[in-house]
């Protein structure tokens, strides 16, 4: 992709920065836009409504409408507040959740960047969003936004233990951080995934299936947990705390939190993909190969990853919208007594496993 | 040095989410552990009472509706009955089945309210849609019947103000049909979702004997244990007749009277309202419903309290006539003021998160607390 923008524009810096700056444009903006529609949909139909239906056919444009309508609101400062900090916050968030995408291989034709710390980089990056909470929360200069803050801060700490130790048992059996090796060690069928065992042959590849569904559930119930969606949405819950770190947030900024919420949602379903579902690998071969058209592969990889990370963020809908919300302490319980012992066992067997 | 850790106060509502209307707590934090609650309550005081003493006797059933806006049926049938012991009138018999079936109704109406909140409060916000969309077809009932679908003025002293809609008997049979299932729907949604147990069992504890020191009434009493229900503790109208169960409190997955009992009461009495409607239904005996109703409304000298099982609890009409077309005195005994009074008991030491879900197993309405 990078020499292929190298040719068109004949110059490395322009084709560095369009390529850095397409999976924003090109993918993260349309499925923001997309996804807080599919969210209102997803939600309605669930309830027996009908949700948006008034701007254009079924509502389809009501998150554009909405975002030229937050554009138009006045950006209300409150006088207590901390001006350099609570400005600044909401750009930090949105950074953290979009650059994660950067290290993502959408198809074989085109990741952002095949750097081969690209796990470390996702986990690292991802954290920025905790300091752009906290400072949004401190600077509010409010309680609720204080308390929320603190709140969000404490869980996201807390569960990217689990998560962090889940990668480290894939980067064991991969043996790599690089996320475009990872995937395409589970090319092919989807046998070879790593949700199945991986490229593990034999009684091993037996023995890790189990495991590796383990290891799925505890790092979507952390992911989750980390993205604050329900059950875990306890920094920003509504009935009991406004909104969260982000009540004194509006027009844009408000609209950059929200997105950014959206982007962390599908960023963190990427990851899953590729680290258990074969990321942009489709499971049965490709329609491309078959009819012996080339190009036609990587569209078709992408349009595989995409809809392996979107099933993932209808799941997180569809678990908001059925489930109650813990509270705070039950919250840390699930992850200190029951998500860590658990994956630190995973790791340990699946330690032994790769060493066998 | 020693780190300095001060008390926070929060000021919840009025403005809030899950105040259910404009009631301010002033919560006393240290860290998200609660010390000290203070409810302030007044912001939608309306001088009810003041208001019943320069009307005429009818002309204080519109009022009445405002009290308790979820169960205005209820809070009309008090008024009424108790207007009609002090006159000594004796309705007929078409008038007291119709009341019974429209309040129970009314009865699953307000509960559905409460459950519903109830898990927006603990964010589980699907049941809630689902409760109001089953609730509009108690409304829609009540709309043919008499009009109105909030604030129904529907019981007058001495009678009803309109006769039954033709297709009342044939649509509320419907409805104890369609309504049974959603009740299991009610439970495996919510009820017994590990998540919701996990918030509501063992929170805010009411103990029997503080919940009768406080004078709570309702499912919130029941809840803790104790077996009473005025309509078969001091039965009014027609409730002798009808065959049902009080449900209370078992501490099923908690201990008796947390806020997962308070909860699950209130599941089980709407299956009671069921019930009830169910004998009624098919024995609405022919009449004229204004048959009774006096030209004026004219007590003789005295006084009278009547009390009636609202949804929220005991709802007590006193009543001083000084033989003239006006009260002298209307006092009301509102249960969810009284209930109000043992919240802060209740949230001592837990968390923010539990005031909410404590607060929402009280269903207060806060029409009632300020009148």
């Amino acid at each position: 992709m990078y020499n292929f923008l190298i040719d068109i524009f004949g110059s490395p810096v322009i084709a560095f920065f369009v390529a850095a700056a397409l999976p924003l444009f090109l993918f993260i903006l349309p499925y923001a836009l997309i996804a807080v529609l599919a969210e209102r949909k997803v939600s309605a139909h669930m309830q027996d409504r009908l949700g948006p239906m008034r701007t254009g056919y079924h509502g389809i444009f009501q998150t554009v409408a909405d975002i030229l309508k937050l554009i138009q609101k006045e950006d209300i400062t409150a006088n207590s507040i901390d001006r350099t900090l609570f400005n600044f916050a909401p750009y930090l968030v949105f950074i953290g959740s979009f650059a994660a995408f950067a290290v993502l291989p959408f198809s074989s034709f085109f990741v952002g960047s095949s750097i081969d710390i690209g796990l470390f980089y996702f986990l690292a990056i991802s954290s920025l969003v905790v300091a752009g909470i906290l400072m949004g929360g401190w600077s509010s200069n409010n309680k609720y936004s204080l308390l929320g803050a603190m709140r969000s801060v404490s869980q996201i700490i807390s569960y990217e233990i689990p998560t962090a130790i889940v990668v480290l048992t894939m980067v064991m059996l991969t043996s790599t951080l690089n996320l475009d090796t990872i995937t395409n060690q589970q090319t092919a069928y989807f046998w070879n995934w790593n949700i199945l065992g991986g490229a593990a042959t034999g009684i091993a590849k037996f023995l890790l299936i189990p495991l590796m569904f383990a290891a799925f559930i505890i790092i979507f119930i952390s992911t989750l947990a980390e993205v604050n969606r329900t059950p875990f949405d306890i920094p920003e819950a509504e009935s009991e705390l406004v909104s969260g770190f982000f009540t004194e947030y509006t027009g844009m900024k408000f609209a950059m939190f929200f997105l950014a919420e959206y982007a962390n949602m599908l960023a963190v379903s990427f990851l899953i993909t590729v680290l258990f579902f074969g990321g942009y690998h489709s499971p049965f071969g490709y329609l491309g190969n078959s009819l012996g058209i080339e190009w036609l592969v990587p569209i078709e990889q992408g349009v595989w990853f995409a809809t392996k990370g979107l099933t993932f963020v209808l799941v997180q809908m569809w678990l908001r919208w059925t489930l109650p919300r813990l509270r705070v302490d039950q919250l840390m319980t699930v992850c200190w007594k029951y998500l860590i012992p658990y994956s630190v066992a995973i790791l340990l067997l699946v330690g032994f496993i790769t060493l066998i | 040095m020693p780190i300095k850790t001060e008390e926070m106060v929060l000021n919840m509502g009025p403005q809030h989410p899950s105040t259910h209307g404009v009631l301010r707590l002033e919560l006393k934090l240290e860290g998200e552990l609660i010390l000290d609650v203070k409810p302030h309550i007044g912001y939608l005081h309306r001088c009810f009472e003041k208001h019943c003493e320069a009307m005429t006797y009818p002309q204080v059933v519109p009022y009445t509706d405002r009290m308790d806006y979820l169960a205005s049926m209820s809070n009309n049938f008090g008024y009424a009955v108790a207007v009609e012991r002090l006159m000594g009138i004796q309705v007929n018999e078409r008038v007291e089945y119709i009341r019974v079936i429209m309040a129970e109704l009314q009865r699953i109406a307000s509960h559905m309210v409460a459950l519903g909140t109830y898990g927006v409060d603990i964010g589980a916000f699907t049941p809630f849609l689902f409760l109001f969309a089953d609730r509009e077809r108690i409304l829609t009932l009540f709309e043919e019947t008499c009009g109105a679908r909030l604030l129904y003025n529907y019981m007058w002293v001495g009678g009803l103000s309109h006769d039954i809609h033709p297709d009342f008997v044939r649509k509320t049979k419907d409805f104890v049909q369609y309504f049974r299932p959603k009740i299991d729907e009610l439970n495996n949604l919510l009820s017994y979702n590990k998540i919701f147990v996990e918030r509501t069992a063992n929170i805010g504890i009411l103990p029997a004997d503080v919940a009768i020191n406080y004078g709570i009434t309702g499912p919130i009493l029941r809840a803790s244990g104790v077996k009473w229900d005025l309509r078969k503790n001091d039965p009014y109208s027609i409730y002798d007749r009808f065959d049902f169960d009080i449900p209370v409190g078992e501490g099923l997955k908690g201990t008796v009277g947390d806020c997962w009992d308070r909860y699950y009461v209130r599941v089980l009495e709407m299956v009671e309202s069921l019930k009830i409607i169910e004998q009624a239904i098919d024995n609405i005996p022919e009449g004229d419903v204004q048959e009774a109703v006096p030209k004026r409304v004219k007590p003789p000298k005295g006084s009278i309290y009547a009390r009636f099982e609202n949804p929220k609890g005991e709802l007590g009409y006193f009543i001083i006539s000084d033989g003239s077309v006006n009260p002298f005195r209307v006092k009301v005994r509102a249960p969810s003021f009284v209930n109000m009074e043992v919240f802060g008991e209740l949230c001592k030491g837990h968390f923010v998160a539990d005031v909410i879900s404590i607060l929402g197993s009280m269903d207060v309405v806060l029409g009632e607390i300020d009148r």
